[in-house]
């Protein structure tokens, strides 16, 4: 799931102060279960800047809305109409949902975003969220015992441990696990320490960020999908 | 002769060799350079000259090592892959081969966040690259010299001749792992290798048995690290907190009675531990100098190079060969 945290309120206040009529808008997917930004989130951080605005005597509206997800259309179109009755969206969404909102209304009114998306991660704990996934578009987790060495090691090493291990932990904080050291030890239990041997050549980073803004386009679902509007046209004329 | 370097000549002769460190300053002034170059200057093989470490910003590894070549002390360089995409890699060194530098210590490079910890500020918030690890970089460099190539493919017409090195922290953890962190860097082309301080002879004399055992020793020249202790309360330090490194306690005890031996006289103190310091790493040197496959020594005297002339002197490393050709 994409993991996420609330800005600090002082920074949305200074967002959005200026502004008439703000509707904040949740996402009630990844983010929610991350309490940052679901509508639960949206509605108490609606309380808050209504309190600041009393407080500050500014006149301000702020209303709170959230929809199942912010990154297909298709949620969207319930609340369209009303969206676009206020000055300013702050979306609780991750940075998927701003971006696709903002676009969504092509720059009729601003989006703002409400929280910083954080990482790819996993809940090994209510309430504890843990960075598993860079989303480099070239996994390697067949080689490395499952662990990721692109995010979960500080330094994406991927030919095996720097000289920074400190009993098991990384040189960047005694709380972070070193990567390296799970990997070795995972690749003991499963028996295979010697895929480690080998030298992993020089990466291939374009496939991530560093190859420009990527995009998936899956041909045969976009003909069916095409194919199915073409008929639902022709029944339509009949 | 892969560079012709007067590293290499001395391991290729079968003496020991020696290299020292030379940390360049946080300032413009070539004077600080000029001045450790000249104290160590005769006394080791080459010196290491470190690339921003703890990732705190100093004078470039590349300028400061040119500097030092300038004052007839032959340099390692020494290049982090926490700064630079193998793009600048490649074409920094491009640049430092054609201004003569010969030797090039490859090393992942402490993270950014490393240097927030200690006194300094530092560049916690700075974007590292790590485009390649240090097993790469070996080889990027490698297959510059003995293939004429980019790492991208493109032909070199002239190929930077490096002597090309790396580090080993022996006694890291996960232990059983770095005898094969070692062979990974070998197997990429390390020609020489220096490795964390050591304090601990016994454990290194273990873990040096399984490279042996790998047939590691005859493919790469193994240059054992020697931190030179400057007072009990560093060797504490250095064995509570920095990565890889286990002092005995024999030893921190030595420098402490050195340290009370001066009761309450605080320059004597210091005085004492360093002269115990000293006798600590000839000590240090010789017990290393006697593992099987050891090639040399990397003595690491931390903004103290006055103490490499009477080390070297007293370990029987004086004087260094020279090679009347070079």
């Amino acid at each position: 799931m994409i993991v996420g945290q609330q800005k600090p309120f002082d920074e949305i206040w200074e967002m959005v102060k200026g502004f008439k009529k703000v509707l904040v808008y949740g996402c009630n997917t990844c983010v929610a279960i991350c309490h940052a930004g679901g509508g639960k989130e949206a509605e108490i951080l609606t309380s808050l800047l209504r309190m600041k605005a009393a407080q500050e005597g500014v006149d301000l509206q702020v209303d709170h809305a959230a929809i199942e997800r912010h990154c297909e259309p298709e949620f969207f179109e319930p609340l369209d109409e009303k969206v676009r009755t206020y000055d300013l969206v702050l979306s609780t969404a991750c940075g998927v949902g701003v971006n696709f909102l903002a676009d969504r209304l092509g720059g009729s009114m601003p989006v703002y975003p409400g929280i910083n998306t954080t990482f790819y991660g996993g809940v090994p704990e209510a309430g504890f969220f843990v960075e598993l996934c860079g989303g480099c578009g070239n996994c390697v987790l067949h080689l490395t015992g499952g662990i990721c060495p692109i995010v979960r090691c500080s330094k994406s090493l991927m030919n095996g441990p720097c000289g920074g291990t400190n009993n098991g932990k990384c040189e960047v904080s005694n709380e972070t696990d070193c990567a390296w050291f799970l990997i070795v030890e995972r690749m003991k239990k499963l028996g295979t320490l010697e895929k480690l041997y080998e030298v992993q050549p020089p990466r291939d980073w374009s496939t991530g960020t560093h190859g420009g803004p990527r995009r998936v386009s899956l041909e045969h679902i976009r003909a069916y999908e095409e194919q199915e509007e073409k008929n639902a046209a022709t029944e339509g004329r009949r | 002769m892969k560079s012709g370097s007067n590293l290499e000549r001395v391991i290729a002769s079968g003496k020991m060799a020696v290299t020292a460190e030379l940390g360049p300053p946080m300032s413009a002034d070539p004077h600080e350079v000029i001045k450790k170059a000249n104290i160590l200057k005769g006394f080791c093989d080459a010196a290491n000259i470190t690339d921003c470490q703890t990732a705190v910003v100093r004078i470039s590894s590349i300028a400061a090592a040119f500097i030092a070549l300038r004052e007839g002390l032959e340099p390692v360089m020494q290049m982090t892959c926490r700064d630079r995409n193998r793009i600048a890699m490649q074409a920094d060194l491009l640049g430092a081969a054609a201004l003569g530098l010969k030797n090039c210590l490859c090393i992942a490079g402490d993270h950014q966040m490393f240097s927030a910890a200690g006194k300094l500020k530092g560049h916690p918030g700075a974007k590292n690259v790590y485009d390649v690890d240090t097993c790469q970089l070996v080889g990027i460099m490698r297959k510059m010299r003995d293939e004429g190539l980019q790492q991208g493919g493109d032909k070199l017409e002239v190929a930077p001749k490096f002597f090309i090195g790396a580090s080993w922290t022996p006694m890291g953890d996960p232990m059983d792992f770095r005898p094969y962190n070692l062979k990974k860097k070998v197997d990429a082309g390390a020609d020489f290798i220096q490795t964390q301080g050591i304090y601990d002879m016994e454990l290194f004399r273990s873990q040096m048995e399984k490279a042996r055992n790998l047939g590691l020793l005859e493919r790469t020249a193994m240059l054992a690290g020697i931190i030179v202790p400057k007072s009990a309360m560093m060797l504490k330090y250095m064995d509570s907190s920095v990565a890889g490194v286990t002092v005995p306690k024999s030893l921190i005890e030595r420098m402490n009675k050195a340290k009370e031996a001066a009761g309450d006289d605080k320059k004597k103190a210091r005085e004492l531990q360093e002269q115990e310091g000293i006798k600590i790493t000839i000590e240090l040197i010789q017990q290393a100098l006697e593992i099987p496959g050891v090639r040399g020594v990397h003595i690491q005297a931390i903004e103290w190079e006055s103490a490499i002339e009477p080390i070297v002197k007293a370990a029987g490393l004086y004087p260094r060969p020279t090679f009347p050709d070079a």
